[in-house]
């Protein structure tokens, strides 16, 4: 999904908007979540990655905006001139914590033993959003590990299919490796045409897309339970090297 | 007419210890069986999983000795990678396992058993328990806690605060010590050993006191399985295997422990979950062997530490230098493994290298196969892991102590059951009895690690015809 740009002419024009309740200023090509996040005003995310392309997948970021019944992501919504919005509510937190539920329950999550243990986004969201328990069942449905790489792994047990491995990989490094394969509950990150990782002729094995992945997904061998700590740090560095191209 | 009863899993209360005696035509009992229902398939769930997780799987699949499962889980991969661990990882994870020793051994003497030698075997139940002990001799009781604490204090200091336990990985350890932490634990060392001979010197004279219970407390020749030292000495970490018969005799030494299943058969039987080990070469059921502190002590030549070596003559004084083989005397021997543990601790502290910094060496899988042994606080663990050439397990097996014992246990429940049965009757009295026989071997069951009040347990009587005449069952 990308971002939705206003319409008219392009130039571009400082709006005022209130984020919870404080008067803020802000360029009206930049998203709530931009703004919120430039004036310290928290919004959860876990697709969502500065120096990415917005992909709008994992909802977490949605807001409440005056005028609207429907929550807006954050992270794919325009500010407007005399927008109000608000980041926090008893709906909204509800509905965060269903989301993260939902991703417990659709792959198999056993966080003791995880190599992201303690350092896990996926986990750092569920007590940010105070979810204690998941209400669903658990599909427990069997997911493959693949090992095939010789420096990386990926658990599919552990995707949350958030795509940050996508777009780095084409974005960034642009060697396109990763694909999302299948469709709903089904969806599966693939290396080239499904092959093992390690066959992939396109991977460059740059890493960028372990460093990136929020979870125990992608991790590097070798590493035992909680040992695994990323480093997205990178990302801002590169893009900004470029000069944001 | 001898019947075989099977006990359908389902029927099974759960959360007892579920035991069923057999009578034979003269009213007499024929056999006892101890149902486990331990580590049920655990060895499938670990299939397809990158072998470096298996120390944190296994940790955490056994809540009562995780440091145990640390320990062997980690060898095993040590095995897998095929390189040499530096020094040091080697001691901090000794270290380690050794403040688990103290930490166990003083949660299955004074939280568990003490109460029983203090208050005797038919004190209420509702005594029998360490807040009992508190009203009666609450120095102990204090000590039995601050032993414990010590240990794992120890062990969270190494581990460090995080929620996992994943300090021990393949190939060493994750972080080296740091000379304040090192001196932390010295300071603490002292009192600990002060505790633990204050406690034997208890326990001695409360002994004497035991005559019948060690006449019949699962009182029976067995061999013996433990680790020792390439020179003979007490082990816990490393070490090769020793097997002792019940007269003393050594028949394997020096066994390396990758070659354990040419010692080591496993049988099945329909009534339990658990494996029974079994002496290969022996046959089943006659290789019944035991592991554990009193299967370290009788196997061992010496412990190695001073304070430890005098008490290890006294144990030994206990038969005239034969293998003690009253499992009542477990007790015994877990006081006298405190105080080593205490002093190796304090030893190994005390050495310089201690601190340095390389404690981890590096490699992927290089082997297809890995072993790892280790002495936990209840006796040998075995870990057996097959990898594939990109290191997901694709068969595990594990022995554990309770496995090892589980033979003996139901011959020592047979025993106390043969004197404390009369007719079809399950005598009062016999509960608690059983019960302090099954405490012996400290199985890790959940429902034995109750630290306060007593152990579920459900005791049936069938005779010969295959018809439960009596029944017990205390919640
Ligand atoms: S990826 Fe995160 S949430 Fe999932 S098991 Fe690992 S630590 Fe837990
Ligand atoms: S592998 Fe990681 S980065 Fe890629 S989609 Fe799954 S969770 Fe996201």
């Amino acid at each position: 999904m990308s971002r939705v740009q206003p319409p008219g002419p392009h130039k571009i024009r400082v709006v005022t908007l209130q984020i919870d309740g404080r008067d803020i200023g802000a360029r009206e090509d930049e998203t709530i979540l931009e703004v919120a996040r430039e004036n310290d005003i928290p919004i959860p995310t876990l697709c969502y990655l500065e120096g990415l392309s917005t992909w709008g997948a994992c909802r977490l970021c949605v807001v409440e905006i005056e005028g609207t019944t429907r929550p807006q992501s954050a992270c794919s919504t325009c500010v407007a001139e005399g927008m109000k919005v608000i980041t926090n509510s008893e709906r909204l937190e509800r509905y965060r914590r269903t989301i993260l539920e939902l991703l417990f329950a659709e792959r198999n999550h056993v966080c003791s033993v995880c190599v992201s243990n303690g350092h896990c986004e996926l986990q750092q969201l569920a007590t940010a959003c105070k979810m204690d328990h998941v209400r669903f069942k658990y599909r427990n449905a069997p997911y493959q590990v693949d090992p095939s790489h010789d420096l990386f792994r990926v658990d599919h047990n552990r995707c949350v299919l958030c795509t940050r491995c996508l777009r780095v990989c084409d974005e960034i490094e642009g060697a396109h490796t990763w694909d999302v394969m299948g469709r709903g509950v089904e969806c599966l990150l693939i290396t080239d045409l499904k092959q093992p990782w390690g066959e992939s002729q396109s991977c460059t094995s740059c890493g960028k897309c372990v460093q990136v992945c929020p979870t125990g997904a992608l991790t590097k061998k070798g590493t035992a339970a909680g040992e695994m700590e990323k480093h997205g740090s990178f990302l801002v560095y590169l893009t900004e090297m470029r000069g944001n191209r | 007419m001898a019947r075989t009863i099977k006990i359908d899993p389902v029927s099974r209360i759960e959360g007892h210890a579920y035991i069923t005696l057999n009578l034979n035509d003269a009213g007499k009992v024929e056999d006892a069986q101890f149902h486990l229902t331990q580590f049920r398939g655990f060895e499938k769930f670990c299939e397809g999983r990158p072998f470096p997780e298996m120390p944190a799987l296994t940790a955490r699949t056994c809540g009562i000795c995780p440091v145990s499962h640390l320990v062997a889980s980690s060898k095993a991969c040590d095995h897998l990678l095929s390189v040499t661990i530096p020094p040091t990882g080697v001691k901090l994870r000794r270290l380690m396992n050794l403040a688990q020793i103290v930490q166990s051994h003083a949660l299955s003497f004074f939280h568990m058993s003490s109460a029983d030698l203090l208050l005797g075997m038919d004190s209420a139940p509702q005594q029998r328990n360490l807040i009992g002990l508190l009203s009666v001799d609450p120095q102990l009781a204090k000590d039995g806690i601050r032993l414990r604490q010590i240990g794992q204090t120890i062990i969270e200091w190494l581990g460090g605060k995080k929620i996992h336990p994943g300090w021990m990985v393949p190939g060493g350890v994750n972080e080296p010590l740091t000379d304040e932490r090192r001196l932390a634990m010295l300071a603490m060392l002292p009192e600990g050993l002060e505790i633990a001979h204050r406690t034997i010197d208890l326990f001695k004279q409360l002994v004497s006191r035991f005559d019948e219970e060690i006449e019949h407390f699962g009182n029976f020749p067995t061999m013996f399985l433990s680790l020792v030292t390439p020179s003979g000495g007490l082990e816990h970490y490393d070490g090769l295997l020793r097997i002792k018969n019940a007269a003393g005799e050594i028949v394997e030494d020096m066994v390396p422990p990758t070659e354990y299943q040419r010692l080591i058969g496993e049988a099945v039987e329909p009534y339990s979950y658990m494996k029974f080990p079994y002496y290969l070469p022996a046959g089943y059921p006659t290789g019944i062997y035991r592991v554990g502190p009193l299967a370290r002590l009788n196997n061992c030549d010496f412990c190695g530490t001073p304070a430890a070596d005098t008490e290890l003559d006294a144990f030994r004084a206990l038969q005239h230098g034969k293998p003690v083989s009253s499992s009542f005397h477990f007790h015994f021997a877990r006081l006298v493994e405190m105080i080593f543990a205490l002093e190796r601790m304090q030893q190994l502290l005390e050495d310089p290298t201690i601190l340095a910094t390389r404690v981890r060496a590096r490699a992927r899988g290089n082997a297809n196969e890995g072993i790892g042994v280790a002495e936990a606080p209840r006796g040998t663990l075995i870990h057996h892991y097959k990898i594939d050439d990109d290191g997901l397990l694709t068969w595990a097996n594990l022995i554990i102590a309770t496995g090892h014992n589980n033979l003996a246990m139901n011959l020592g429940v047979k025993q106390v059951a043969a004197h404390f049965v009369d007719g079809n009757h399950l005598r009062e009295g016999m509960l608690n009895r059983v019960e302090a026989v099954i405490r012996c071997y400290d199985p890790c069951l959940s429902c034995a690690s109750h630290a306060v009040g007593q152990m579920p347990l459900k005791i049936q009587l069938i005779d010969a015809r295959g018809v439960v005449v009596d029944e017990l069952v205390r919640d």
